[in-house]
């Protein structure tokens, strides 16, 4: 396959496709509209399934049905569509089907705006929906690594049975770049043996979220949680940049991670020893990872594009041994690189002065003018 | 002179019902119409490539009352579930079963769309005129003057908006098939109601579209009353509001009678 020029949704699009999806429902929203117009045509195009939902709730619900067939089934949409995907999203985890969700996340709160964002981070990866559940999450930096990220949602998420979603920002969805398309891979031909395919030859299937039981209820969720286990063992992924001799570790996520390349190449060359290390799955953590990075460490730099939710996942990876500082753009901005290299000098110096400067450790209170 | 007649089984337990004892309380129709689909299911010999999408209400459970694959759906979402089971898989026989809190309030959405889309599958739809499952709250298709634990004067009309007839309403989308509204209150209804299930599921076996029957029934628990009383009160004080008939058979269905 050849590099080509992709724009992000549309690459995560076809990549699904080519994965194996069998049946799309969606509904309109910026800025992942690209996705479900591509789906539109491509998926009948081969026979499979796109339906455009009356709503999130519809899609979520129609994928909860497909998935129940046994069917490979996927939706996408951004923050506010997630808001109202969280109902099913959480009666398909305790129900066990798999599931494929993309979320191009936008600035939020509210009704927000539709400029890259990673605010959904807190949703996606603590509890997209009530209940005790997490899903697995997988954040890509650029749209070779959302192509690659969406062929791997459909994968665990058939393997574990669970909410696999691909959490990109709109920077991903609408960035045209080279990127190489996955070989498209035949469809499944047989349903798995749990799918509600008709009651013939054998005693019925039943999918449901619902035991009265407190103690059955209890057992499912202990068996959904030994799950979870399960993937974070098995399933944790990351990349690291120039750790080994960090003074300042750099963790940031998606295009952030991306952005923060740069900067620490710039720091580099200003003689700053600063490394990164960029989650791929924030679900699971690499907790173990971060921990890893921090021997030399003398602080952390987290950055992301919203007000500080990962920073609380690596303050515990952290714990306590070094401070932990936060630089975020909520709201739709983009962090540039010399704005986070002044923040990676500026804790180079302070490391090196007593401490009480203006660069505060993140104690999830509100950021200085500086900070924000 | 001694004849000897050889034993013939009039009437059995339909394959689609399960052994498992119903929780619905003494006189609740919910039963009754269960076994009728469950009759129907048999005698159109469909059970083993049917699917039922349960609801939240009383009729939770009814995936354990019935022998056929099945699903349980979020509250009111039954019928963009069964979407989902339908198009991937459109030989299977997918049906929803719901209460009036269900599809005509939380899922009026979902069921307004599966209706207008002409989904191709069947909606039982249970219209009791209150929330039995949460102890007796006001439904959308509580009546006018109605006493339930959130309407303890009487449901306020000018407040709260009139009944809503959801068959009237579905049969108005121009890719519906099949929608009519029977009960289950003496011998007629409950023969009148049985074809009307299976006019129903032959409706979607023959890919028509979109097929639905509502049931006036029962809740003699948080109607305060006997069952019997509750059966009178079905034909007094629903059936004038909520007239029997067939809103919608298109000229497809037709041909199947």
């Amino acid at each position: 396959m050849a590099r080509e020029m992709l724009k992000g949704n549309v690459a995560i699009a076809e990549a699904a496709v080519r994965a194996g999806v069998e049946a799309y429902f969606g509904y309109p929203i910026t800025p992942q509209t690209e996705l479900l117009e591509y789906m539109s045509q491509r998926m009948p195009e081969l026979g499979r399934v796109f339906l455009q939902a009356e709503s999130e709730v519809g899609a979520i619900n129609m994928v909860f049905g497909a998935a129940c067939a046994g069917a490979i089934a996927m939706t996408s949409s951004s923050g506010p569509g997630i808001s109202l995907m969280q109902e099913g999203l959480s009666y398909i985890a305790c129900s066990q089907v798999p599931a494929v969700l993309v979320d191009v996340m936008r600035g939020g709160p509210g009704l927000g705006n539709i400029q890259p964002s990673q605010a959904d981070y807190n949703l996606l990866t603590k509890s997209a929906g009530h209940g005790d559940f997490r899903s697995i999450v997988l954040a890509p930096s650029s749209v070779q690594e959302a192509i690659d990220l969406t062929v791997l949602a459909v994968d665990l998420a058939t393997k574990y049975r669970t909410i696999a979603i691909v959490a990109a920002d709109g920077m991903i969805g609408q960035m045209m770049e080279p990127a190489e398309l996955p070989p498209m891979r035949p469809l499944q031909t047989t349903r798995p043996p749990w799918a509600l395919t008709g009651a013939r030859g054998r005693p019925k299937n039943v999918i449901v979220s619902l035991a009265l039981d407190a103690d059955e209820l209890e057992a499912i969720n202990w068996e959904l949680q030994a799950k979870l286990n399960r993937i974070r063992a098995a399933e944790v992924r990351y990349e690291t940049m120039l750790v080994e001799d960090a003074e300042i570790l750099v963790v940031a996520f998606g295009s952030a991670g991306r952005i923060a390349k740069t900067a620490i190449r710039e720091a580099r060359q200003l003689n700053i020893r600063a490394g990164l290390v960029r989650p791929i799955t924030l679900f699971p953590f690499p907790f173990a990872a971060i921990r890893q990075a921090l021997c030399g460490v003398r602080s952390v730099l987290v950055v992301e594009m919203n007000a500080g939710q990962m920073v609380e996942d690596v303050q515990q990876a952290v714990r306590g041994q070094v401070p932990v500082h936060f630089y975020g753009r909520p709201g739709g901005n983009v962090p540039t690189p010399d704005d986070i290299l002044e923040h990676i000098v500026a804790l180079k110096e302070q490391s090196e002065a007593p401490p009480g400067g203006e660069l505060r450790e993140f104690v999830g209170m509100p950021l200085s003018a500086r900070m924000g | 002179m001694e004849r000897v007649f050889e034993e013939r089984i009039v009437y059995q337990r339909p394959k689609a019902l399960a052994t498992m004892p119903t929780r619905y309380c003494p006189g609740c129709t919910h039963g009754l119409i269960h076994k009728l689909i469950a009759e129907v299911i048999d005698e159109l010999d469909i059970r083993e490539r049917t699917v039922a999408v349960a609801p939240v209400g009383c009729s939770v459970f009814i995936y354990q009352y019935l022998e056929v694959d099945a699903c349980e759906a979020a509250h009111g979402r039954a019928p963009a579930t069964a979407t989902g089971l339908k198009r991937v898989q459109p030989d299977k026989i997918v049906f929803t079963y719901q209460g009036d809190g269900d599809l005509a309030a939380i899922g009026i959405a979902e069921i307004m769309w599966a209706a207008n889309r002409g989904e191709n599958i069947t909606v039982f739809f249970v219209n009791n005129a209150i929330y039995g499952m949460t102890g007796g709250q006001m439904a959308p298709t509580t009546l006018p003057g109605q006493v339930t634990g959130s309407s303890p004067a009487g449901r306020d009309a000018e407040s709260t908006g009139m009944p809503i007839r959801m068959a009237e309403l579905l049969a108005a989308l121009p890719n519906t098939a099949y929608v009519v509204r029977r009960s289950v209150y003496d011998i007629h209804t409950i023969k009148e109601a049985k074809k009307a299930i299976r006019l129903a599921f032959r409706t979607q076996m023959a890919g028509a579209g979109f097929s639905m029957v509502e049931f006036l029934s029962s809740c003699p628990t948080n109607w305060h009353q006997s069952p019997d009383q509750a059966l009178e009160w079905i034909k007094h004080n629903m059936v004038p509001y909520f007239p029997l008939g067939d809103f919608k058979v298109a000229d497809t269905v037709k041909q199947l009678r």
